[in-house]
């Protein structure tokens, strides 16, 4: 392009960093992207908690397991996404399941952490008390334990929730990222800024608007806590 | 192939006939090459990380002010992706090289080394602190004489979350062109699984086993720089931060890159 003069009707187009012809253009697209995401947060973090809470309270039934399970967990997160996706895609295939595997993966780790860290967190002059007052071992975990570990529980949900929205986007690698492949595309696409921009407001808000919705949630729960501070 | 056992699965059988094809490992491109970009990409992140979050995170520790701005940079860089944000530094600086892929990675890497160093000062016992006063130490004083070491085993252990949450984010820096362990994998992805499983898988594991061998070193290094008197309090401290930060989602727990 050297000694080349670029001509006034020929200059660089303008990349705006936002724009609002591209949100009208791209309404259909946008709001695709946007249900992938949710469906694909919202099948991991439920598939999550069907394994988590029960393996989280298994943990913290039987002695023997606690260390284990938690010893898998630590290591298991060490694992990258994309090296997950990798270690399950040559079995799994470049399918919508590999990142569902990966990313449920992820968030029943928080989960199962949350949840032992909750019942482990029950004082013990509360148990004690149970027990003097004839609670049977499962009715102790269901009516006192459970209910005490349930504001740890609520946070696990929420950092395995804003940190699967997060995740999702890595899906890319095997073509299923949600909103992450708007912004891939976006800067494939000699890097369309709108486009990449307008993704990424998406997955943060989408992230903050669930993280508010379970934080409200985590107060119905709990009525009890209702005027205590933290 | 013979000597690799039958029964292992074939993507298995795969990967290892490809980690040990050693044109693999030499050629232009190949394991050694992405395994100097991926150090070079992490390394160069972590230490511009830790330039700006230990004087800052030190700094607000020992007057004891920003609680909130600590809480609150943790808690936005949860919420961003890693991916957009790399797309984001790499599409505003003109160029596709390393460096906008390394001042992205090193946003990630200040969450946790501002959270621990700022952590770290607030957690000593006051009346340390003013002791050391009234020996008639300056302020200066106390926080290079006694804050600062006793802070050592947090400093340690943030620097450990850092470097892994790097090293394992740099691996996205392939879908910006950045290069790094994780080109492995998206060549493979790109060439078809139905051909380069094996390769896919063979990338799978040696990322995954490099961000493994980076915790493990570090946690070996957590437990050297730990004056041994402290050990077993730095143990009770992790756990008790542990368990808070279980409990609170503000101060950071590391998010999966």
């Amino acid at each position: 392009m050297t000694g080349l003069v670029r001509p006034g009707w020929l200059a660089e187009p303008p990349n705006p960093w936002f724009s609002w012809d591209y949100v009208r253009d791209n309404t259909e697209i946008l709001a695709n992207a946007l249900t992938e995401h949710l469906v694909l947060t919202g099948i991991s973090v439920a598939l999550a908690i069907l394994i988590g809470i029960p393996l989280g309270v298994l943990a913290y039934q039987v002695r023997w397991l606690t260390g284990s399970i938690l010893a898998l967990t630590g290591l298991l997160y060490t694992v990258p996404s994309l090296a997950l996706f990798a270690l399950l895609a040559p079995f799994t295939g470049i399918t919508r399941t590999t990142v569902l595997i990966g990313l449920v993966a992820y968030a029943l780790l928080i989960i199962v952490r949350n949840t032992l860290t909750g019942l482990q967190q029950v004082p013990a002059e509360v148990r004690e008390a149970a027990a003097g007052m004839g609670y049977s071992r499962p009715a102790m975990l269901a009516r006192i334990e459970f209910p005490l570990a349930i504001p740890s529980i609520m946070t696990g949900l929420r950092i395995a929730t804003v940190s699967t929205v997060a995740l999702v986007t890595v899906g890319v690698a095997v073509g299923y990222g949600g909103l992450g492949q708007l912004i891939l595309e976006g800067f494939r696409a000699n890097e369309y800024r709108a486009q990449i921009a307008t993704a990424t407001i998406l997955v943060v808000a989408l992230a903050l608007l669930l993280d508010l919705l379970l934080a409200g949630l985590g107060r119905l729960a709990t009525p009890w806590a209702k005027g205590r501070s933290r | 192939m013979s000597r690799v056992q039958a029964g292992v699965p074939g993507p298995l059988r795969d990967a290892v006939v490809w980690l040990n094809d050693p044109l693999n490992w030499t050629l232009p491109g190949g394991i050694l090459d992405r395994f100097g970009e991926h150090l070079w990409i992490s390394g160069a992140a972590v230490a511009l990380g830790c330039l700006v979050a230990w004087p800052l995170g030190l700094w607000l520790g020992h007057t004891g002010r920003g609680g909130g701005v600590v809480v609150l940079v943790a808690n936005l860089t949860r919420a961003i992706p890693t991916l957009a944000l790399l797309t984001l530094f790499v599409a505003s600086f003109t160029g596709i090289g390393s460096r906008p892929v390394i001042l992205a990675l090193a946003v990630f890497a200040v969450p946790p080394l501002l959270a621990n160093a700022y952590v770290g000062l607030r957690e000593i016992d006051p009346e340390v602190r003013e002791a050391a006063r009234g020996m008639g130490l300056s302020g200066w004083q106390v926080l290079r004489r006694v804050e600062l070491p006793l802070a050592v085993p947090y400093l340690a252990s943030g620097f450990r979350t850092a470097a892994v949450q790097v090293v394992a984010t740099a691996t996205l820096a392939v879908f910006v062109a950045g290069g790094g362990l994780g080109s492995i994998i998206a060549e493979g992805i790109g060439l078809g699984l139905d051909s380069h499983a094996g390769q896919v898988l063979a990338g799978g594991l040696l990322v995954a086993g490099l961000a493994m061998l980076v915790e493990g070193l570090l946690a070996v290094l957590e437990r050297a720089v730990t004056p041994r008197p402290l050990r077993r309090t730095a143990a009770r401290a992790r756990r008790r931060h542990a368990t808070r930060r279980a409990e609170d989602p503000s101060v950071g727990a590391p998010g999966v890159a």
